[in-house]
């Protein structure tokens, strides 16, 4: 790839970093991300990716842009109230930098599409807000030897994880989803906003040193923190060799759709 | 009296202690939305009230947390 003046000049920043430099550039230009989910987490993600040239941006999203999103889910603007969030990121990443390939599914992601919507990307984002769906990344990722970042948010703390082939993933520590009954989501528990942007920014630094091979990623550790006091931490996960889904003798060898519905304050009208 | 460390902060316990009994100690108000690691393990939730625990662990209590955007 050759750069012309302009990316030159748009990238320096990156181009500057001795880790990166034109070649790590070439790479993230190169790269392929999927990010499923543009609301709190996949608005900071897509928007720095955005800005950072990652060649092919996917995002999968199949609602629409709420008022109630807008206290946090940066890439959406009041205007875009109503319309698909898929396409609203679609317009704010073009006009961030027209270079960047966006594909856009207006859609869920359920076992039947999964393995299908990530076999093209180089990495995966999880951007969801529930945990049927988390685990599903989850397990499509591992099952589908792909890397991904989870991450997940609630009042004012956030958490974190990198997964690549062959160390621990999500079900290593999670196993799997708590009960129903119990969840607390965004959406009922309340989360402030900035939080998203917090891990979203840290999880698109992830992406980042994925692609161009830089430094340690967040693999066999958990992040996480507490806004209040900022402490933050990050606890070894170790592979665990009895976890359903990449241990020793797995029992989920194929992908099952989620049983738990989302639980939404909003009225349907 | 029994040192462990929950979270990265020391505490000091009586044994004998069941990681069901930690967890009520550490007034968890909602043990179901959380996962526990002691020294790097994963415990299965069936298995909180039989698992004991001993001087010198290192107990994570994990919390499950959702966030961002419906799919």
């Amino acid at each position: 790839m050759n750069f012309t003046e302009e990316q030159i000049e748009r990238y320096s920043r990156h181009i500057l970093l001795q880790d990166i430099g034109v070649e790590g550039q070439e790479k993230i230009n190169n790269g392929k991300v999927l990010v499923i989910g543009a609301g709190g987490l996949g608005a900071p993600i897509l928007l720095y990716l955005a800005a950072a040239g990652v060649g092919t941006l996917g995002i999968i999203d199949g609602d629409v842009v709420d008022l109630s999103n807008l206290q946090r889910q940066v890439i959406h603007f009041t205007p875009d109230i109503g319309k698909p969030k898929v396409e609203s990121a679609k317009e704010k990443i073009k006009q961030i930098n027209p270079d960047v390939k966006v594909v856009t599914h207006h859609e869920f992601f359920t076992a039947d599409n999964a393995l299908e919507l990530i076999k093209d990307y180089d990495f995966i984002v999880d951007g969801t807000d529930n945990f049927p769906v988390k685990f599903l990344i989850n397990d499509a990722c591992v099952l589908g030897g792909k890397a991904f970042s989870h991450g997940g948010i609630l009042r004012f703390d956030g958490q974190t994880l990198t997964h690549t082939p062959n160390t621990a993933c999500y079900r290593c520590s999670f196993h799997s989803p708590p009960p129903p009954n119990a969840v607390p989501t965004c959406s009922q528990a309340g989360v402030l906003g900035a939080i998203a942007g917090m891990l979203g920014t840290i999880q698109a630094a992830e992406v980042l040193k994925f692609l161009t091979g830089t430094g340690e990623l967040l693999t066999n550790r958990l992040l996480t923190f507490n806004a209040k006091t900022m402490n933050f931490r990050t606890v070894k996960i170790n592979k665990n060799g009895k976890c359903p889904v990449c241990g020793n003798h797995p029992e989920i060898t194929e992908l099952v759709e989620a049983q738990q519905a989302v639980c939404e304050l909003k009225k349907k009208s | 009296m029994a040192k462990i460390v929950v979270n990265d902060e020391e505490q000091k316990i009586n044994l004998p202690l069941s990681l069901s009994e930690l967890i009520q100690l550490n007034n968890i108000l909602q043990p179901d939305m959380m996962s526990v690691q002691i020294n790097g393990e994963f415990i299965n939730r069936e298995n909180f009230d039989d698992t004991s625990i001993n001087d010198g662990d290192i107990v994570d209590f994990l919390y499950f947390m959702g966030g961002g955007s419906a799919r």
